[in-house]
Formats: structure tokens, sequence, C-alpha cells
């Protein structure tokens, strides 16, 4: 089975790279890009019968540092 | 004083960070990230600058979670000191031993240069040897080291005079300029600028060299 975790700044905390993606799109005639926020997303292989609890712990401790991210959990 | 200098796969300032401790007449070990203890006796444990694991994840999220850094944590619990400079502030965070986190920073270029750091407390073993309001020049080599903290945990570190350094012209949009900070007990100090690449004539300035001398002088009289 598989998970995905999608992992963001939070909100009000400031995304430079997001800024200078939005800037380049800007540059290329893009009109209208009021916000880019870039984040990353984790695909995990997981054994049979993992629970999201377990997946969202991961999170916790590892994958998402959460004093500045916030994360979502896709399992299956 | 007994130091000792923790090595991760990607450090790059750990003999630096040694020799400064041990021109400051302290006894240096350096320690593997996959040791699971601190030699005995330990009084302040280097967490140097770098790129621990290659960054990934994030900037020192790996080797926050390696063997030795569980024994620092009880280092720190028992009460002893810790100074992480640059990936090691970074590192200082991830543990939770420090609070806030380093972001990318606001310009997005990686910085290399002297910048002016304003002392802002005397009131540590680090910065006893300078006064507040004292400012000193220290290299910056980072891409990561815009500091945030929450509004409330600012409020607080300004309460409890925890803020060490901030820089004189923000190079990277750290908030409230912070550049270190200390713990609640004051005796783990993060800071982005290295004072370990300011501790020697042949290094174009000697600015850290008064924190090196005020910790070894710390441990000499206790």
């Amino acid at each position: 089975m598989k998970a995905r975790v999608y992992v963001m700044l939070k909100n009000g905390v400031l995304d430079p790279q997001g800024e200078a993606v939005r800037h380049a799109l800007g540059s290329l005639g893009f009109d209208g890009v009021e916000g880019v926020r870039q984040g990353k997303v984790i695909e995990l292989d997981l054994a049979e019968g993992t629970s999201e609890a377990t997946v969202t712990e991961m999170c916790e401790k590892l994958l998402a540092n959460t004093v500045i991210e916030s994360y979502r959990v896709e399992m299956g | 004083m007994k130091a000792a200098v923790i090595v991760f796969p990607g450090s790059n300032c750990d003999r630096d960070l040694a020799v400064a401790f041990e021109q400051a007449g302290a006894n240096v070990t350096m320690v593997w990230h996959k040791d699971t203890a601190l030699p005995e006796g330990v009084d302040i444990v280097g967490v140097p600058g770098g790129f621990s694991f290659g960054d990934y994840l994030r900037c020192g999220a790996i080797a926050a979670n390696s063997p030795i850094c569980q024994s620092l944590i009880s280092h720190v619990e028992r009460g002893g000191y810790a100074l992480g400079v640059c990936n090691g502030f970074q590192i200082l965070t991830e543990t939770g031993l420090l609070p806030g986190a380093l972001r990318r920073n606001a310009g997005l270029k990686y910085i290399c240069r002297s910048v002016g750091l304003r002392v802002e407390t005397a009131d540590t073993v680090f910065t006893a040897a300078y006064s507040a309001g004292d400012v000193i020049n220290v290299p910056i080599a980072h891409h990561d080291g815009n500091y945030f903290v929450t509004d409330e945990k600012l409020a607080q570190l300004k309460d409890e005079g925890r803020i060490a350094f901030t820089y004189t012209d923000n190079p990277n949009g750290s908030v409230a300029d912070i550049a270190g900070v200390v713990s609640k007990n004051r005796r783990v100090l993060g800071m982005m600028p290295h004072p370990e690449r300011c501790a020697d004539i042949g290094h174009g300035g000697t600015d850290g060299v008064a924190m090196f001398r005020a910790l070894t002088d710390q441990f000499a009289t206790a």
C-alpha cells in the first residue's frame, strides 16, 4: 500500500521560493498569478495494514517541521 | 574544560570548531554521529556547521534523529552545555532543544561574508566576555538562515532575554534580525554566524575568540 504526504509551509510563513516562482511566471507573461506556494510530496511504500495514525506520527516526528510546516496525509 | 564535537556525514566545520575550542584551552574529543554515548565528563558539546546528510528533507532534520543526538538531548537535560553553529543551530532547533526554525534565506541566495552582530545579552556563558550592545564581525555562510518563531514565542524570547545576537543589517530575512538564541536555562546557544571562523589572526578577524575563552574560563573556575 502507498501513502502520500503533502508538506507545505504554514500560511503566514513567508515562502521565498514560491515568491520567486510567482515572479518568474509574471516575466513569462502569465498574468494574474496572485500567489505561489511551493511544498513537497513524499510517497511512502508501506506494509499492508499500516495505519494512517502511524503515518501521522511519521509526519510529526520527521517528515514535517511543525514549527513552520503543515502536512496532509493521503492513504492508498 | 572537556568539549566534544559531533561529526555528521557532511559536517565541514567540525575541525574548525575543535581548533577554536583547543586554542582556548579545551580538551576536545570528536564524536561520530553513530556513537551512542558522549565521552565521560563532557562539559560542552559542539554541533558544527556543514551540510549534514546533504540537507536532505530539511537542514538538520536527519542529523537531529541520529543516535548521538539522543545523548546530546540527555546531556542538555542534565544541565550540560551545547553550542550549535550554522547547521548545528539548525540541528538544535530540529531536536527541539532550541525554539524556532531556519527557513530558506529571503533573498534565496547562499550568502558567504562577514556581518555585524550586536550582542544582545552578556548574561550567558557564551557572551560573558562581551558587553550588551557590542558589535562584532563574524562570518556567515548559509542558504537557510532565515530564523522564524511565532509572535508569541518571540515575545517570550525577548522577555527572557534569550536573544543572544542580532544582525546589524539583516542579511537573510530573520524575524527580529535574530542571529542566535539561547535555551531557557541559558546553557545552549544556537547561532547561524561562525565564531570559529574568526578565532585566529589567520582568519582575518578574532572577534570569536572571546566566546571560546569565556567558555573555558567558566569551566576553569567552576
